[in-house]
């Protein structure tokens, strides 16, 4: 299957790469086909790699917003500690910024988050406050919504906050549009719904047709633990009419993808885009033609503790099960 | 016919620890009836009073959420396996 380019990197690139400072690098990730995974699947798939954001996220792009606007209104002040609850991404963003900007930040972390998240949030600065890893990220949106009470506190709260899906429909969706006007499906995994409903507006105003898909993990008992049903959580900011389809993705079936696009396609990813581009699969048997966008939200580097990696594959499943990738 | 209802850990007291199980029906609503009758409280936190799906939970047929399908009334086959799990965040 042929994927053309609509920009070739040589050494005279006639577009400019020079930026003021890191914040200014946000966004404008490449949009790359996967060549491999797309043959014999009768449509083409595309993985923008959020991952080369500057902490190797997409969360970058929400912090970055999040921040300006809460300055912009007045509301967050030099003498106010920046308070999130997170299941590591967004804090790391959000721990870039702080520095960059001047602010104290304190993280709300379930305590099965990743060595590597763990390490990032102390490299950038941040406190952080444990909650418990049976409780996932719903149990550091209880806890920080009860420091929040302290007026010290500023809590952007990405899962309530606007300018978490505005930054994506100004940014990834309007990037989308630029680089593969033809696209057909988009793809994204569902943490706080501001990706599918940021981009999912822009892709619908260029074309009502294109569908819109999330990919939800199905998280290992550990993580879900004894939850009762009526303590599950619903982003304020998710728009579901944006949504046209959403699947469930089994950790193990995330891992096999994200270990394929590594063999197959070079691309180091972490364990969330393995989920999308299972479900990317999936849409793409039963679509011949489409043009399929996947959302990688982030790098594998965060992932490497947890040997999702390693030869031995069961040992892998085991540990991923074990651990919060979502 | 027969499907099989994956159970989320807090709903397998119901069903005498039993992670699997299985129940008759033609729609979801009638599967779930199925299982209330046998187990009985085993859906009051997966349907509401009024006979609509629970907001806070997702509810999937073969990997696919009902709530873009068509929630209650989607069909089931011979075979399919239904799962129900508390909506979770992330980021």
């Amino acid at each position: 299957m042929a994927f053309e380019a609509r920009r070739v990197r040589h050494w005279d690139n006639p577009d400019p790469m020079r930026f003021r400072d890191i914040l200014d690098a946000i966004g404008d990730t490449p949009l790359v086909g996967l060549p491999h995974l797309s043959d014999g699947a009768g449509a083409r798939l595309w993985a923008k790699l959020e991952g080369q954001n500057p902490t190797g996220s997409t969360k970058d792009r929400i912090a970055k917003r999040m921040i300006e606007a809460a300055e912009a209104s007045g509301e967050l002040t030099p003498d106010r500690i920046i308070l999130e609850p997170t299941s590591g991404n967004t804090g790391i963003s959000l721990g870039l910024v702080a520095r960059r900007r001047g602010y104290r930040l304190t993280v709300v972390l379930p305590d099965n988050a990743s060595e590597e998240r763990i390490r990032l949030l102390e490299l950038f600065g941040a406190e952080i406050v444990y909650s418990p890893g049976d409780k996932g990220t719903n149990g550091s949106i209880e806890i920080a919504r009860r420091l929040a009470q302290d007026d010290r506190y500023f809590m952007p709260f990405q899962y309530g906050n606007p300018a978490n899906p505005l930054a994506h429909e100004e940014g990834t969706g309007e990037e989308i549009v630029r680089d593969l006007p033809e696209v057909t499906h988009f793809v994204a995994g569902l943490g706080t719904g501001g990706t599918l409903t940021g981009v999912g507006r822009r892709l619908h105003r260029h074309d009502p047709e294109i569908k819109v898909i999330a990919a939800e993990p199905e998280l290992g008992d550990l993580v879900y633990g004894l939850r009762s049903l009526d303590e599950g959580f619903i982003p304020p900011i998710l728009d579901e009419t944006q949504i046209d389809r959403k699947f469930l993705v089994s950790s193990s079936d995330s891992l096999r993808a994200t270990r394929e696009l590594t063999a197959r396609e070079g691309i180091f990813a972490g364990i969330s885009s393995g989920a999308v581009l299972h479900v990317a699969m999936r849409i793409a048997a039963e679509s011949p033609g489409a043009e399929i966008v996947c959302l990688l939200a982030d790098g594998g580097w965060k992932y490497l503790s947890m040997e999702a990696w390693a030869e031995e594959i069961e040992r892998a499943e085991k540990r991923v099960s074990e651990s919060l990738w979502w | 016919m027969s499907v099989r209802v994956k159970l989320p850990t807090i709903l397998r007291k119901h069903a005498g620890g039993e992670p699997l199980v299985d129940a008759q029906g033609a729609t979801l609503r009638e599967l779930l009836s199925d299982l209330e009758q046998r187990f009985p409280g085993i859906t009051k936190n997966v349907v509401t009073d009024d006979g609509a799906l629970h907001r806070f939970v997702n509810v999937y047929v073969n990997d696919e959420d009902v709530r873009y399908l068509g929630s209650l009334e989607t069909s089931v086959t011979e075979g399919d396996t239904v799962s129900i799990l508390p909506a979770v965040a992330g980021g």
